[in-house]
């Protein structure tokens, strides 16, 4: 059981049975949709930007729960940071779980996300750990095309 | 590494059906996945290939590879033979009429987008009105969407019930004289339905409509004799039948074949060409232009030879007992629910662990070496009219056995409690 608890943290487990900022955002003024078309996996990702800085943010969806938490850990991370913050720490976090000989440990500043550190043994799962992300990205370049992992 | 599951361990509990013997036939079962034996459910994606095909693919590309119906030498002659006696194969298998009723294809899918082309693209006028099913694979909806489209013609859509089964009285109101084409699966993948489909197919006929059997989960696992059926098409892949990748089979009566205009153009679908005028190949080879996927279909022709020599009632009862005890086995399982309890079930069973997403139990089943598929099937209809978004679906072969029903019913134990610790 060790190697799935690995996967499947209890803090996973936790975001995907009580998802953190989800709903709608009626004052939302960013948003995008992206789906998983290989597990129907589905998230809508909106945003509040006032410069450059995320106000507010929420997500809506169904899917795994790797792919809830993950939308969901990633809500809390970016309250309050800047878009520049936002992308960056994408690109860490798609190193962390999609680069199998990335780094063992992760900088402090991963805080919570470092949860799906285990992900990167899972290779077909990664796309659910980084559906929400790409969703994000989308929303703050302003994409209105729904995006898909595949 | 091989780590063989000791044989008396998979006895079946029939006597007659020597499940034991069986699995020796295929090599992958003596594999491995971490560190457990394999538990392959997967059969309804693809089954796992006997011997008998993989030595003879190897014989042919070995002894007797060579193009077919055109070199005057000795190894295209073989090799044309051993491609026509395949189709003489699968003739005897559907019980057709004719050798030329026999169209080799790429799988199922190309067989139905031949047939919407084809005939329907010939037949089709506005108002003119498809049947199909709401359980249906995408390979036998989407084909059938494009060809309305473009003809102006109607697409409708049989419900289904709460468990599965096609409403029958829906079916002959929807029946008319605007019905130019019925398209139904013989057995869905997404919920093991058997579909009445001899009783369809006479009720087709009645309203003047020809019926097009989507045969992908019907072939490998029940008696087809298209003669009795009086389907006007069937189609199946020879990778769900213990055969290939690539390679399939559409079945379709001579007189409607006759009538459709070819497929593609190319080599070997032609009798003459000039630049004006080019007159076209009999059938079959109408209907198979270029040089075909010649080992695919000796390899098709092997894996025919290999379940009929096991006896397809023979497999087909075999499964039956193993997915009742699938069945009965799940439903133990605190928070399983089957989607899909049809009237009549074959080879395979469809369902949801409490509120665990189906990705996620196929994760911790794959630690467990069992390999079942999750997800939509293909089928996202059924999906939305059953409401889940995906589900697990273990699917059974002439190989396995109750002892594996037992390892998918303990790893579902072990996701539970895995699920349960928040
Ligand atoms: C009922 C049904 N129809 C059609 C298909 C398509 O078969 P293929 O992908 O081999 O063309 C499948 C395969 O998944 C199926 O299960």
């Amino acid at each position: 059981m060790s190697d799935l608890t690995d996967l499947y943290q209890e803090l996973i487990l936790d975001h995907n049975r009580r998802p953190r900022n989800f709903g709608s955002l009626t004052e939302a003024n960013r948003s995008a949709r992206g789906v998983n078309p290989l597990c129907g996996d589905k998230v809508a990702v909106h945003l509040r930007v006032e410069d450059e800085e995320v106000k507010e943010i929420r997500f809506e969806g169904t899917g795994c729960a790797i792919s809830i938490a993950s939308a969901s850990v990633m809500t809390e991370s970016l309250k309050g940071r800047t878009c520049g913050d936002a992308r960056n720490l994408f690109e860490r976090f798609h190193q962390m779980v999609a680069v199998d000989d990335g780094p063992a440990s992760h900088p402090p500043e991963m805080g919570k996300l470092a949860a799906f550190a285990g992900v990167r043994h899972y290779p077909a799962r990664v796309k659910c750990a980084t559906l929400a992300w790409h969703t994000l990205r989308a929303a703050l370049e302003g994409d209105a095309q729904a995006v898909s992992t595949e | 590494m091989k780590q063989q599951i000791k044989t008396a361990e998979w006895k079946s509990a029939d006597d007659s059906y020597d499940v034991a013997r069986v699995r020796e036939d295929f090599p992958v079962l003596g594999e491995t996945v971490h560190g457990k034996p394999l538990v392959y459910l997967d059969n309804a994606a693809t089954a796992q290939k006997p011997r008998a095909v993989i030595q003879r693919l190897a014989r042919y590309y070995e002894t007797e590879n060579s193009n077919i119906h055109r070199g005057v030498h000795r190894l295209s002659e073989i090799a044309t033979r051993a491609y026509e006696d395949a189709r003489s194969t699968v003739k005897g298998f559907l019980n057709a009429a004719e050798e030329r009723e026999i169209v080799f294809v790429r799988g199922t899918t190309e067989a139905i987008n031949l047939v919407a082309r084809c005939y329907g693209g010939s037949r089709l006028r506005p108002g003119d009105e498809v049947v199909i099913s709401a359980m249906e694979h995408h390979s036998n909806i989407v084909p059938w969407q494009l060809i309305c489209q473009e003809k102006g013609a109607v697409l409708r859509v049989i419900p289904v019930d709460d468990d599965g089964d096609i409403v029958m009285d829906e079916y002959r109101r929807m029946l008319s004289d605007k019905t130019r084409m019925v398209a139904l699966p013989h057995v869905s993948n997404a919920l093991g339905t058997v579909n009445p489909i001899k009783e369809m197919i006479a009720e087709a006929h009645a309203a003047g409509a020809p019926v097009l059997v989507d045969g992908a989960q019907g072939a490998p696992h029940a008696n087809v004799d298209v003669r009795d059926l009086d389907c006007d098409f069937y189609a199946f892949s020879g990778h769900k039948l213990y055969g290939p990748t690539g390679i399939g089979v559409l079945y379709g009566k001579a007189a409607l074949l006759e009538d459709m205009p070819p497929y593609q153009g190319g080599g070997d679908m032609i009798l003459s060409v000039s630049f004006e005028h080019t007159e076209y190949n009999a059938l079959p080879y109408k209907f198979e232009a270029g040089t075909p996927h010649i080992a695919g279909v000796i390899g098709l022709g092997a894996a025919v030879g290999y379940l009929t020599n096991l006896g397809v009632e023979a497999v087909a009862a075999h499964e039956d007992r193993v997915v009742a005890y699938a069945v009965e086995r799940l439903r133990s399982v605190a928070g399983v629910r089957l989607v899909g309890t049809p009237e009549r079930r074959a080879s395979l069973v469809s369902f949801v662990l409490g509120d665990v997403h189906a990705h996620d139990v196929g994760t911790i089943l794959d630690q467990e070496g069992i390999a079942v598929r999750t997800g939509h099937h293909c089928a996202m209809p059924v999906m939305d009219r059953f409401g889940v978004p995906a589900t697990v679906r273990a699917s059974f072969a002439c190989y396995n056995t109750e002892a594996e029903v037992d390892v998918l019913a303990d790893g579902l134990e072990k996701v539970r409690r895995i699920f349960a610790r928040v």
